[in-house]
């Protein structure tokens, strides 16, 4: 088998038959109407607790602010490493000059955060509007920062990107800065938890794979660095410029589908340990007992799950992943499977294993997808936060997708867990009696 | 560009979705980009809405910004209309639209939409919220309003409350009460509830009840030049303040001022002798002007506080709360910079903040307990009983509210007499609060107790152990005043004498 291919799926026994015909070539629905999604800035939520010595500093307006403030939700840090510096009427008339009133809120910013050693000028709709150059602003204070604090700059505006987008911007402005490097390394993108990072690296250090980094890293002296005997594998559906930046650098893909369930973690592992020449047998030993652990977990929410149908909202780009997970492990009839972009280059490899059927759609036209949703009366639907209330008010099931980002949902040990973030809101509904005795 | 880090204000064109998603049959087409959506969720799930707020967005896209994203709105503004068939649309852009100058009021007032097309013009880079609603909703009376044979009977407009209002829902309820014990009827309550009908009939009320200041003033002002309406000044949050409210309206009425005490209870509450600690609690207050006003009324005259510092966030209310403050004998705090209002705080040390859902944290960073009073607040702000905050019942929730997050009197007296029991030690916190006060109190941080950092004092060992002993709640003001007293004294060791002769000192 060469490495472009998907992993063939080991142990056929533990897992149901590979589907006949998946759904890469399946047509796509696109239409072109109201967006109901989260820009790019939303990832600033997780990214700053991810990369501990980073602080994020939107250029944008009270709207960016109040954005993430709201997605937020609670306010647990009362001085949080991230802020807008927020644009007035003088900086876009042009009367004060906007490189020089950034870096003097930089200057305040950094005086009185002395543990800060990564800046992100991150650029918005009205900063990408009025076309302030931020390239230039981080290469500024930059130089005149270095070597404590490294300044990047990257857009999370909902002009040029859809909610996870904005963690793709993110790490893809990284990648030019990494060091150089020809060893031979195993480079794993994506941010997931501490917890649910630190058990992907237990795995892959017991199959034997050695050398291997996170991008992004916990702190900037990480020591991480890319070149051409890179190989890396996504942990994210939604890394499709980040991909771009390392192959740029030299650095091999892995495709693989993505490790959500047993039976993508599975994939996932196999594929790099593929790549390492690690042998079936110690692959196997490694993996036995978590993956009969993660069926278990499984197989609980799955008596709940099972023959239930599901309706995917865009919103994550993790959509196509998840449903071949709902459906292969738990059962479940998608209706309908539709994302923000897709990107057959990294999402392929689920599309292959996603039963054709369910309507696959890019993009969205928010009143004609829910006439679909009200038509079709799924027993789960996936959706934002601004759609879930209203459709359980319309008496269907949902489950809000932004906490499938930032929940632990990735490899073995999560693997009840996601599955379980789908159970729950049936299961409640189960429980709860409402009306009178009879 | 002025570096934010929490806002009590979102932009002006939340404001006018404030008053969009408080109305029905209206619908507010907004160009915006997509991000701008995220607004639905302040609805839907902070207040826990059923239905999505009545706004499209263009979503317009960098691709189209080259192209033509005018088109798109005209697309947009009439694909809701055909959908939603609202009986008028409010249109606007938001802080990038503006910035575009597509002009969508001008767009839409073209395209002969057969329902009244309002335009809004928020400026984004100089106003907030409030005004975004005040502005809203004035622009709605004035295209819709119009004079009008008066009822028969006297009747009023209930004016000001809007989606995501602090307690708006259960105000109106109350307020509807006390006109209804003087016999006076709600012609028309807007934008709550209200479609672009009921606007049109505004002028069939004799008088306006202003209940929101922040965002009905302007409505109220227009209407009482154009239609002839006088409209209410006091609003009746507290004992006091709804006393004068019922004075005022029999006044501006002419009927007999009627006010059923059978039901409030604050008075009694706050004279029975458990309420004897609360004597001279030292309260912080902020938040918007005209919920501060109130509360410092309340926490001085009804509640016996020391009110310590005042401020608010809207700087259209900053000449109320200036002049206010000159009556308390404090400075008024007049900032929407967080981080200011915590500096604030931590110097005044209070022993309790009324606020918003941001004092909130600063309280929780600083052990200080604190009680919310206004708007920005979150999901746990919109309970499921009725809990509003004027008229009686309001005085009576108040009440209660701002009791909890201190230690109660007898538990107080308790944990001066039991002090060294394990079970009244200073992890146990009050016990109505279970486990969850001993995080706060266990997170101690520099700013909390400033006196700390006083170098060139030292605490010896024993005068620090005397110290351990004073409840926890206390103690952070007992360390600050023997510090105080030390430095006046021009001491520079704290003994066990020095800490008695500084609590003689401060007695009161």
């Amino acid at each position: 088998m060469t490495r472009h291919e998907t992993p063939e799926i080991p142990n056929p026994d533990m897992v149901p038959a590979p589907s006949t015909k998946g759904c890469r070539n399946a047509p796509i629905l696109k239409q072109r109407g109201q967006h109901e999604v989260f820009c790019g800035l939303t990832g600033i939520i997780w990214l700053h607790r991810k990369m501990q010595d980073a602080f994020f500093l939107v250029v944008g307006s009270r709207t960016c602010a109040h954005l993430l403030q709201s997605a937020a939700g609670v306010m647990i840090f009362a001085e949080p490493r991230f802020g807008t510096a927020i644009l007035e009427e003088g900086d876009l008339a042009g009367l004060k000059n906007a490189q020089d009133e950034l870096e003097r809120v930089v200057q305040d910013l950094l005086a009185r955060r002395t543990d800060i050693r990564q800046l992100f000028l991150v650029g918005s709709c009205p900063s990408e509007v009025i076309k302030l150059d931020l390239a230039r602003a981080a290469e500024r204070l930059s130089a005149q920062y270095a070597p404590k604090v490294r300044v990047l700059n990257y857009s999370g505006s909902g002009i040029e990107t859809t909610f996870t987008e904005g963690e793709d911007a993110c790490l893809a402005a990284m990648v030019p800065v990494l060091p150089d490097t020809d060893a031979r390394q195993l480079l794993m993108v994506g941010a997931l938890p501490d917890v649910v990072e630190d058990q992907a690296l237990d795995l892959l250090a017991k199959l034997g794979i050695e050398n291997v980094s996170v991008l992004p890293a916990r702190t900037l002296d990480s020591g991480i660095s890319v070149g051409p005997n890179t190989v890396f594998a996504l942990t994210q559906p939604f890394l499709g410029g980040t991909h771009a930046a390392l192959e740029r650098r030299g650095a091999r893909h892995i495709p693989a589908p993505f490790p959500f369930g047993e039976e993508g973690t599975t994939a996932w592992l196999l594929a790099v340990a593929q790549e390492f020449g690690v042998d079936q047998a110690h692959f196997d030993a490694v993996t036995d007992a978590p993956r009969a652990r993660a069926r278990r977990a499984i197989a609980k929410a799955g008596e709940t799950l099972s023959s239930k149908s599901i309706f995917f909202f865009p919103d994550s780009q993790m959509e196509i992943p998840l449903a071949r997970f709902l459906t292969r492990e738990c059962g479940m009839q998608a209706i309908e499977v539709s994302a923000p972009f897709i990107h057959k280059g990294i999402v392929g490899p689920d599309m292959d294993l996603l039963d054709e059927g369910p309507t696959i759609a890019e993009g969205q036209d928010v009143d004609l997808q829910l006439d679909r949703c009200r038509n079709a009366r799924p027993d789960l639907t996936v959706c934002g936060l601004g759609l879930a209330n209203p459709l359980e008010a319309e008496g269907l099931a949902t489950k809000w997708a932004i906490e499938l980002v930032f929940s632990p949902v990735h490899f073995y040990e999560q693997a009840g867990d996601l599955a379980g973030l789908f159970s729950r809101p049936l299961r409640r509904r189960e429980m709860l009696r409402l009306e009178a005795a009879e | 560009m002025k570096l934010s880090v929490w806002t009590y204000e979102g932009p002006p064109h939340v404001g006018a979705l404030r008053v969009a998603t408080a109305m029905k049959g209206l619908h507010y087409v907004l160009h915006a980009p997509q991000g701008d959506t995220y607004a639905d969720l302040l609805f839907t799930m902070i207040e826990r809405r059923d239905h999505r707020p009545p706004v499209t967005y263009t979503t317009f896209q960098a691709r189209d910004l080259g192209a033509d994203t005018a088109n798109l709105f005209k697309t947009a503004c009439q694909n809701a209309y055909d959908r939603f068939k609202p009986q008028a649309i409010i249109v606007g852009a938001s802080c990038t639209a503006e910035l575009i100058q597509d002009d969508p009021g001008g767009m839409a007032e073209t395209m002969g939409l057969p329902v009244p097309v309002i335009p809004l013009d928020l400026p984004s880079y100089q106003r907030k919220e409030n005004f975004g609603a005040d502005e809203t909703f004035f622009q709605i009376v004035r295209h819709l309003a119009r004079p009008m044979e008066r009822t028969q009977h006297v009747s009023c407009n209930l004016i000001g409350p809007t989606a995501l209002g602090f307690r708006h829902r259960d105000d109106i309820t109350e307020v509807a009460a006390l006109l209804e014990d003087m016999g006076i009827s709600v012609n028309v309550c807007a934008p709550y509830d209200a479609t672009p009908q009921d606007i049109t009939r505004l002028g069939a009320a004799h008088f306006n009840i202003l209940m929101y200041p922040e965002t009905g003033e302007s409505a109220c002002r227009w209407m009482e030049r154009e239609l002839g309406q006088p409209f209410t000044k006091v609003v009746p949050i507290g004992v006091g303040a709804t006393l004068d409210f019922v004075a005022e309206v029999a006044e501006i009425a002419g009927v007999k001022p009627q006010f059923d005490k059978t039901r409030l209870r604050l008075p009694w509450y706050a004279s029975s002798v458990d309420s004897t600690y609360l004597t001279g609690k030292r309260v912080f207050i902020f938040g918007d002007g005209t919920h501060v006003a109130a509360a410092a009324r309340i926490a001085r005259d009804e509640m016996g506080f020391e009110v310590v510092g005042i401020g608010c966030y809207n700087r259209e209310m900053a000449r109320l709360v200036r002049n206010l403050a000159k009556d308390y004998g404090v400075d008024a705090l007049i900032t929407d910079d967080y981080l200011e209002v915590e500096r604030c705080i931590a110097g005044l040390a209070p022993e309790m903040i009324l606020g918003t859902q941001m004092e909130r944290h600063i309280g929780k960073r600083l052990g200080i307990p604190c009680a919310v009073i206004s708007s920005p607040v979150h999901v746990q702000d919109f309970p499921a009983r009725y809990a509003p905050q004027m008229g009686s019942e309001g005085a009576n929730v108040i009440f209660d509210t701002w009791v909890h997050p201190l230690v109660m009197g007898l538990e107080e007296h308790l944990l001066h007499m039991f002090r060294d029991d394990f079970e009244f030690n200073d992890a146990a916190g009050p016990s109505h609060h279970g486990g969850t006060a001993l995080q706060s109190t266990n997170e101690p941080t520099e700013t909390a107790e400033p006196a700390q950092q006083t170098a060139d004092i030292i605490w010896l060992a024993d005068a620090e152990k005397e110290l351990r002993k004073i409840p926890f709640f206390v103690r952070g003001k007992a360390r600050r005043n023997t510090e105080l007293f030390a430095t006046n004294q021009g001491m520079h060791e704290i003994s066990i004498d020095t800490l008695y002769e500084a609590k003689a000192y401060y007695a009161r």
